[in-house]
């Protein structure tokens, strides 16, 4: 601890002080009218500051010291992978963990309240959106601002085929993937050859002309007022009481973040999703290399929205009533801040991601007052201090039994 | 025997400047041939005229596969449709997939040889999985030849720089060309890494019949290497012949040293 550390942490401590000045000092009591000033507060925020910014630099030392240089150097010990990663790819550890989980998962709606499954199924829809934009952001790397207006598509579909034509739940539910594919295509076309920053302007256009739409159109979307008693999904023709159609709904969502995981995962090593990822990686080579990036990236975006379309009918299900409010441009945003706080490309870290920041907040109702204050400070702390997300992507590795290769290595 | 590429008057122009003029050039199958010139001379312009990446103002640029002796006009062709068409190219500044494996660098590059769609990929029938294990085994395939076998599994980025640099050329192996446009091959590198790339290209040449047009500023490597030379300087072309000619062509002299003033 040198001086010149001590001084950088006062100066910091000093500039918290001043920027939290007026939220955490000056209190005005509206019904006495009268300013309460909390000097101690100030106490506390420089103290804080002072101890935080001694961790930070910690933090980004050991985080500096620990990567490996620079530098290529050839050695043939594997990549240094975080413990964390090492234990989720070692099958004597992750068997005997999935069968825990896979049991806990089970009985989870018979051992909590209502409550507590009903927001267990919210995040459930949020892991299947963001393993869907997943497909789109972390592996094809097409920076997509818009989702949550597939997601509505796939709500509305879902509200206005059983508002208009009595259609069923079971059936929305591929209608609203197709459909949701159907405007990824729309979407798609025009923006095939921008990337990077113009496509996410382009993207949360997109996004905000469907809200408008929906907004707007009263004929046919019923405004901001939205669709009412939208009903419940059915099991044949088992009648569910409340409390029966929650816990449905929660087996249906885990089903279905099953078969998302399921297809996601087929394709992360199939020759389409090595396309994503090559144009994700560098899309001049790509191109070079023989891929149709114009196929490629559409694929990328039908796929990802398919499972958008397909959350937004079991939400409109769940919730039995939507209106526009529910698909704003901050819900896309939440959707992306889950792929990138979770690891772009990696399933599982998208998935413990969309548990973080959906469950989180939940928990943290105490808290709510500060929801966001938290809810950014994680974004970026995890982003200076793992840029790549809570698990970052792990590329499969292939074995090949020859022995000694020509250039008499092991190969 | 026809050639295998043929351009003729080919032009190119960005704005008010022509970064090519009027080029004429032809490569006959097995040869090696490089393209030589003063740095802004249009040598990438032409490789990128050439597959795709920019579309030529004027000319025409015909390639004629020797297994078919097929014609086909490159103009007009995407940058993957001439990939499909047998030529490839690596890039001047290395462009690999960096956080993809050796491995699956090489399997990209199979990619347009290949043809299992996202419904395939999800089912996992038996066609996906025999061409799956096809890509995998050809990959390997050609990181042996090209000797990164051992960096299989190893992420592209991590990888010493010579080596991205044979990586790059073994991606483009690996999609079947009968061409090869190799953009500065040796840049950056040390004399025993030239070393080890001139036996590299030879060899491709030699085994896997593949013809070589390659862009390089190392003379010593382009001398020993090329049976043709191609010159330009201000995107017209100043001189073609053998290395030996070409060391003695005053024009070539002058566009690399300056002319002398007369004091």
């Amino acid at each position: 601890m040198t001086l010149g550390e001590i001084k950088k942490s006062l100066l910091a401590a000093a500039w918290f002080m001043f920027l939290t000045f007026p939220i955490m000092v000056i209190k005005v009591n509206t019904i006495q009218k009268t300013v309460e000033w909390h000097w101690e507060r100030l106490l506390y925020v420089a103290v804080g500051g002072f101890v935080f910014s001694f961790l930070w630099r910690y933090f980004l030392r050991r985080k500096q010291g620990g990567r490996r240089p620079a530098a290529p150097v050839e050695t043939d010990e594997p990549e240094a992978v975080p413990a964390f990663q090492r234990l989720i790819h070692d099958r004597r550890f992750a068997m005997p963990a999935l069968v825990v989980l896979g049991l806990f998962v089970l009985v989870f709606p018979y051992l909590f309240s209502m409550y507590q499954v009903n927001i267990m199924t919210t995040a459930l829809i949020y892991v299947v959106t963001g393993l869907g934009l997943n497909v789109v952001v972390g592996v094809a790397g097409l920076l997509h601002l818009g989702y949550a207006a597939f997601y509505a598509v796939g709500a509305y579909t879902y509200a206005l085929l059983n508002l208009h034509f009595g259609v069923s739940f079971w059936l929305a539910l591929p209608i609203g993937a197709a459909l949701g594919s159907v405007f990824a295509v729309i979407l798609g076309f025009p923006v095939l050859r921008l990337r990077g920053d113009y496509l996410a302007i382009v993207t949360l256009g997109f996004g905000e002309i469907i809200r408008l739409v929906l907004e707007n159109w009263n004929d046919f979307s019923y405004g901001p007022s939205g669709i009412a008693n939208i009903p419940r999904p059915k099991f044949f023709w088992f009648d569910f009481s409340l409390e029966q159609s929650a816990v449905f709904i929660y087996f249906l969502m885990l089903a279905m973040v099953l078969l998302t995981v399921f297809v996601t995962n087929r394709l992360k090593d199939s020759r389409i999703g090595r396309a994503w990822i090559a144009l994700r990686e560098d899309e001049v080579a790509c191109q070079a290399m023989g891929i149709d990036i114009a196929r490629t990236k559409l694929s990328a975006f039908v796929m990802g929205s398919a499972w958008a379309g397909m959350a937004g009918v079991v939400f409109a299900a769940k919730t039995t009533f939507i209106n526009p409010a529910s698909f704003t441009l901050w819900e896309s945003i939440v959707i992306l801040c889950i792929v990138v706080l979770g690891g772009m490309g990696s399933i599982l870290g998208v998935i413990l991601g969309a548990l973080v920041l959906i469950l989180l907040p939940e928990y943290l109702r105490a808290f709510s007052e500060y929801r966001m204050l938290i809810f950014g400070v994680v974004l970026v702390v995890m982003m200076v201090f793992r840029p790549g997300g809570i698990l970052s992507e792990v590329r499969r590795t292939y074995l090949f039994k020859e022995g000694l290769s020509k250039d008499g290595s092991l190969s | 025997m026809q050639p295998i590429l043929e351009i003729r008057n080919l032009c190119m122009d960005f704005g008010g400047l022509r970064a090519i003029d009027t080029l004429d050039l032809h490569i006959g199958q097995g040869e090696i041939v490089a393209l030589i010139g003063p740095n802004g001379a249009g040598k990438t312009t032409v490789f990128n005229c050439l597959t795709g990446i920019y579309k030529p103002s004027g000319g025409e640029m015909l390639a004629r596969s020797p297994k078919t002796g097929e014609a086909r006009r490159l103009n007009g062709l995407k940058p993957n449709q001439v990939t499909e068409n047998g030529l490839a190219r690596t890039f001047q500044n290395i462009r690999l997939f960096g956080s993809m494996t050796v491995l699956e660098n090489i399997m990209i590059g199979r990619h347009c040889r290949t043809s299992a769609g996202i419904s395939g990929a999800i089912v996992r029938n038996r066609a996906t999985r025999e061409e799956e294990k096809r890509i995998v085994q050809d990959s390997y395939d050609v990181l042996k030849k090209i000797g990164l076998a051992r960096y299989v599994n190893e992420y592209a980025k991590n990888l010493p720089y010579g080596a991205q640099r044979r990586l790059e050329i073994a991606r483009a192996m690996a999609t079947d060309p009968f061409l090869l446009l190799l953009d500065e091959p040796a840049a950056g590198m040390n004399p025993q890494e030239t070393d080890e790339l001139n036996e590299l290209i030879i060899g491709i040449r030699e085994e896997a019949g593949i013809t070589i047009f390659l862009i390089e500023h190392d003379m010593k490597l382009v001398m020993s290497l090329s049976d043709r030379i191609y010159v330009v300087d201000y995107g017209k072309k100043i001189a073609e012949g053998r290395p030996e000619e070409i060391k003695r062509n005053p024009a070539v002299i002058k566009a690399y040293l300056g002319e002398e003033v007369d004091a």
